[in-house]
C-alpha cells in the first residue's frame, strides 16, 4: 500500500493544506504525465504511467475527507470495519431508516432542498468529530474514527440519492 | 524547466533537428491534417488548395480513391463508396443499422463486426479508416517535405474503449505512430487556449457531421483539465441533412422506392439547403431525379428548417445541461463557449447555445479547422519541439468501466470522469476446488445491468495455481492509459504467479487480426520495411545510449552501487557494438538488456526528481 501523504510530501494528518495539495498535484502532473514521455523509451513510459496513475489516485483520495480519513487509518495500520459492522449500531440504523422514509416522502423541490441542507449539516458535524478523533493517534480514537467514517459514507451515499431525486424533479 | 529535462534526457538529442508532428482530425464527414509551420499551426491543403478531405472512400478493382472525387461520384457507385465510416468504428453491425437503416452497402452476413464487401475484398472499418489516414499522411509528407515522426489523432470525447482502440489500430495500419489520442473538444480548447491564454471554465460545443460532444474544461496555469464530457456519437449535421432530404422527398411527392433510389441526390440537396440557410432566410434548390429529364426547384424557409431540427438541437442542449452539472460548476462560471464543427454554422444552433450559456460563443477560428489545429499544436509539443512548453493536458475517462458480477449486474471499477491515466485493482477468488482459469467480462457504461452497458472484452485468466475454493486471491489490475485505453493484468497474490490473459474484444479486432493486416499491407514493400526497421532500431539504440550516458553522468554516482554501475556500463558497451551492425534482433535484445538492468536506476531517478521538486518548490519554479 502506497502512502499518499508521502507521495505528496504532506504531513500524515487529517487536516491538510488544500492549496498545497493542489500545487503539489500540478507539480507532480508536470513531472509524471505520460505526455512528457511521448518520445521517451518504453521503459520510461511504463515507469511514468504507473507513477502518474498513483498521482491521480492519490489526489482523488487526499482531496476527499472520507477517503483521506480512511487512507490515514490504513497508513496507521488500522483495519477498516466492513459494512456489516457499522450496521450493528442500532441507533444509527434507526436514523438511516428515518432518512430513507423522509427521502421517499419528499416530493417537492423545497422538501428535497431541506434534506440536502440537513444532510450537509450532519456531514459537517461528522467531519469535525472525525478531525478531532484523528488528531490523536491512539487505538481508541482510531477505532472510533473508523466507525464515524463508515457512517459518513452512508450520509454521502444518501446525499447522492437526494441529488438524483432532485435532478429528476427539476429536469421534468 | 531544468528538472523536466533531467527526467527525459532523450529529447535533447540534436537541438536543431526539428521533428514533424501532425495533428489529424479524423471526422465522420470530413478530415483534416495540420502541422506547425514557422511557429504557427496550420491545416495542410491538397494540390488544389483544399483543406478538407471528405471522409469518403471509393473502392474499385484497380484503386482506392479517397476524398472529393470519391464523394462527388458517390451517386455512380453508392455500394462501394463508403461514407461516415467513423460511425462503424468499434460498433456491431446491428448498432449501426438500428440508427441508419437505409445504407447502400453490402455487408458480410453473420458477422457481428461490420465487414463491407467491396471490389477490394472484405474490408472492416479499421481498414477503411486507415485508407483515409494514409491519404492525410501522404499529404502531410508532401507538404512538409519530410518524414512524419508521429501524429495526434482526435476522437469524440464520448468514444468508448473499442472505438478508441479501432482508431489507434487504423493509424498503425496507415504507418503512423500515434503520439496521443485526443478528445476533439479538448483539441479545440488548446487551439483557443494557447492563442488567448484564457483561464477559467470553458464549454466546448462540438456538432460535427456525425457526432455531438460537449466538454467542460478548466484551464489553470497552462493545465487543461477536462471536468466532464457528454455527447451522442449518433447525432450530427448529417441528421439535419437526412431531415431535409425527407422533407424534399415529401415536397416532390416521391414514394419510398423512388426516395431510396434518389437517397444520395436528396442528401446532397439537403446539405446544400442547410448551408444556404446559414446566411439566408430562404433557399431554392434544384433537384434532378434519377433518370429524370429535367430538374425541379424546391424552396425551403429557414423557419421550416428550424422546426425540423428543433428537437435535435434541444437534445444537444440537455446534454450540455447534464455536462455542466457533472462538472459541478454553475452556468455563471462558464466564461467561454467554443463552437466546433461545420454544423455550428446553423443559426438555430448558435442561438440555442447562446441562450443556454447566456454568452456569445467564440467563433474566431474556423469551426471546421479548430480541432485539427489544436491537435497539431499538441503533436508539435509531443514530438519534443517545445521542451519548455508548460502546457499539460489532463483528461478524464468518458464512460465508467465495470465488470460483470453475479446475476448479470455490473460492478463499477473506475467511475466516469476519473482523471486518467488511472489504475484500479480488484480482488477475485475461485469458487471451485482446483480452479485454474477465470473469466472477467469488462463493460463500459453507466447502467447497472450488463445488457444495458457496452461489452468491451472478455479476459480469460489462465494459469491460476490450483487451490481449494476461495483460497486463491487473484488481483486484477485495470490500467487506463492517457489515451483512455484499457489494459488488464492479473496476479495470484499468495503465489505471485502472473496469470496469462487472453483478450477477446466484443467489437473491433483482435491483436492477431491487426498483425495479419499489417503484414499483408507490407508484403509489397518488404525490402523497404526491413531497411526502415533497421534504421528505426539504430535510432532507438543511439537514443537509449545517449539518454543513459546523460543519466549516468548526472546520477550514476549517487544512485548506483559499484556492481550495478559495472553491469550497466557493460550492457551499454554491448549495445554500442550491436548498433553499428545490421542485425535488427541483436540491437533489440541489447536494448532490452539495458532496459532491464537500468529499471531500478530509472525509478530511483524519478523518485529523486519528484522529491526534489516537492521539497520547498512551488509549481511556478519548475
Amino acid at each position: 500500500m502506497m502512502n499518499y501523504f508521502e507521495l505528496y510530501n504532506l504531513p500524515e494528518q487529517f487536516v491538510i493544506d488544500l492549496i498545497k495539495l493542489k500545487e503539489h498535484y500540478q507539480t507532480l502532473q508536470k513531472l509524471t504525465h505520460p505526455d512528457r514521455f511521448a518520445s521517451a523509451s518504453e521503459q520510461q513510459k511504463r515507469l511514468y504511467l504507473t507513477k502518474n496513475s498513483q498521482v491521480n489516485d492519490a489526489y482523488s483520495v487526499l482531496k476527499s475527507p472520507v477517503l483521506r480519513g480512511e487512507h490515514l487509518l490504513i497508513v496507521r495500520g488500522v483495519e477498516l470495519p466492513s459494512e456489516q459492522d457499522t450496521v450493528g449500531d442500532v441507533e444509527f440504523l434507526m436514523e438511516q431508516m428515518e432518512w430513507r422514509e423522509s427521502l421517499d416522502d419528499a416530493s417537492t423541490e423545497e422538501a428535497l432542498e431541506k434534506l440536502v441542507t440537513d444532510n450537509f449539516n450532519i456531514l459537517v458535524t461528522q467531519e469535525k468529530v472525525i478531525c478531532e478523533l484523528l488528531s490523536h493517534n491512539t487505538d481508541e480514537n482510531n477505532q472510533a474514527a473508523a466507525q464515524e467514517l463508515a457512517k459518513m459514507k452512508f450520509m454521502i451515499k444518501l446525499a447522492n440519492e437526494i441529488e438524483t431525486k432532485l435532478d429528476r424533479i427539476t429536469d421534468s | 524547466m531544468a528538472l523536466l529535462q533531467i527526467a527525459e534526457p532523450g529529447q535533447s538529442a540534436a537541438p536543431h533537428e526539428r521533428k514533424i508532428g501532425i495533428g489529424i482530425d479524423l471526422g465522420t464527414t470530413n478530415s483534416l491534417v495540420s502541422a506547425v509551420k514557422s511557429g504557427q499551426c496550420v491545416t495542410l491543403a491538397d494540390e488544389y488548395e483544399r483543406h478538407l478531405l471528405p471522409s469518403v472512400v471509393h473502392y474499385s478493382e484497380a484503386s482506392i480513391d479517397v476524398g472529393y472525387h470519391a464523394r462527388d461520384n458517390s451517386n455512380a457507385d453508392p455500394a462501394n463508396t463508403i461514407m461516415s465510416v467513423k460511425r462503424f468504428m468499434g460498433r456491431s453491425l446491428a448498432d449501426v443499422t438500428t440508427h441508419w437503416d437505409q445504407l447502400p452497402y453490402h455487408f458480410v452476413a453473420d458477422s457481428v463486426s461490420p465487414r463491407f464487401i467491396t471490389p477490394m475484398g472484405e474490408l472492416n472499418p479499421v481498414q477503411i479508416s486507415s485508407h483515409i489516414l494514409s491519404a492525410l499522411k501522404t499529404r502531410a509528407e508532401a507538404r512538409m517535405g519530410d518524414e512524419i515522426t508521429g501524429a495526434v489523432i482526435t476522437v469524440p470525447a464520448y468514444f468508448d474503449d473499442a472505438q478508441r482502440q479501432g482508431t489507434k489500430d487504423a493509424a498503425q495500419l496507415a504507418g503512423l505512430k500515434v503520439l496521443r489520442l485526443l478528445n476533439e473538444p479538448t483539441a479545440a480548447a488548446i487551439a483557443y487556449g494557447l492563442d488567448s491564454k484564457e483561464e477559467g471554465v470553458i464549454a466546448v460545443y462540438d456538432l460535427g457531421g456525425g457526432t455531438f460532444d460537449v466538454s467542460i474544461l478548466r484551464l489553470n496555469k497552462g493545465v487543461f483539465e477536462v471536468l466532464a464530457t457528454g455527447g451522442n456519437s449518433a447525432l450530427g449535421g448529417d441528421d439535419f441533412d437526412h431531415l431535409l432530404a425527407s422533407h424534399l422527398a415529401r415536397q416532390l411527392g416521391l414514394d419510398a422506392v423512388t426516395e431510396k433510389l434518389n437517397h444520395r441526390r436528396l442528401m446532397n440537396a439537403g446539405k446544400e439547403v442547410k448551408e444556404a440557410l446559414s446566411n439566408a432566410d430562404t433557399s431554392l434548390v434544384s433537384i434532378k431525379l434519377e433518370g429524370g429529364e429535367q430538374s425541379t426547384e424546391v424552396s425551403v424557409q429557414l423557419n421550416q428548417l428550424n422546426q425540423m431540427i428543433n428537437d435535435l438541437v434541444k437534445q444537444t442542449i440537455s446534454t450540455c445541461k447534464r455536462a455542466v452539472k457533472d462538472a459541478r460548476v454553475s452556468l455563471e462560471e462558464v466564461n467561454n463557449v467554443i463552437l466546433v464543427g461545420g454544423s455550428t454554422r446553423v443559426p438555430l444552433v448558435r442561438q440555442q447555445v447562446e441562450t443556454f450559456f447566456k454568452k456569445a460563443p467564440l467563433t474566431s477560428i474556423d469551426p471546421d479547422k479548430v480541432v485539427a489545429i489544436g491537435a497539431g499544436i499538441q503533436a508539435d509539443i509531443l514530438v519534443g519541439n517545445k521542451p519548455d512548453s508548460d502546457m499539460l493536458l489532463l483528461d478524464v475517462l468518458p464512460l465508467s468501466l465495470g465488470i460483470e458480477t453475479m446475476g448479470g449486474l455490473v460492478e463499477k471499477i473506475i467511475p466516469r470522469n476519473t482523471t486518467i491515466p488511472v489504475a484500479k485493482a480488484q480482488e477475485f477468488t475461485t469458487f471451485k476446488d482446483g480452479q485454474t482459469a477465470m473469466l472477467v467480462h469488462v463493460l463500459q457504461g453507466e447502467r447497472e445491468l450488463v445488457d444495458h452497458c457496452r461489452s468491451l472484452a472478455k479476459f480469460t485468466l489462465k494459469g491460476i495455481p490450483a487451490m481449494t475454493a476461495g483460497a486463491a486471491h487473484i488481483r486484477v489490475t485495470f490500467q487506463v492509459d492517457a489515451d483512455g485505453l484499457l489494459n488488464v493484468t492479473a496476479m495470484e497474490k499468495s503465489s505471485g504467479v502472473q496469470a496469462e490473459i487472453q483478450v477477446k474484444p466484443s467489437y473491433g479486432l483482435e491483436e492477431a487480426e491487426i498483425l495479419d493486416m499489417l503484414q499483408s499491407s507490407m508484403q509489397n514493400a518488404k525490402q523497404d520495411m526491413q531497411e526502415r526497421m533497421l534504421k528505426e532500431q539504430q535510432v532507438d539504440a543511439s537514443r537509449v545510449l545517449e539518454a543513459m550516458h546523460g543519466a549516468l553522468a548526472e546520477d550514476g554516482e549517487e544512485l548506483l552501487s559499484d556492481n550495478e554501475r559495472k553491469a550497466i556500463d557493460h550492457a551499454l558497451k554491448s549495445l554500442g557494438l550491436c548498433a553499428a551492425n545490421n542485425d535488427i534482433d541483436a540491437i533489440k535484445q541489447a536494448i532490452d538488456v539495458v532496459d532491464k538492468l537500468s529499471q531500478d536506476f530509472a525509478a530511483r531517478r524519478m523518485d529523486k526528481s519528484i522529491q526534489k521538486a516537492l521539497a520547498g518548490h512551488s509549481v511556478d519554479d519548475i
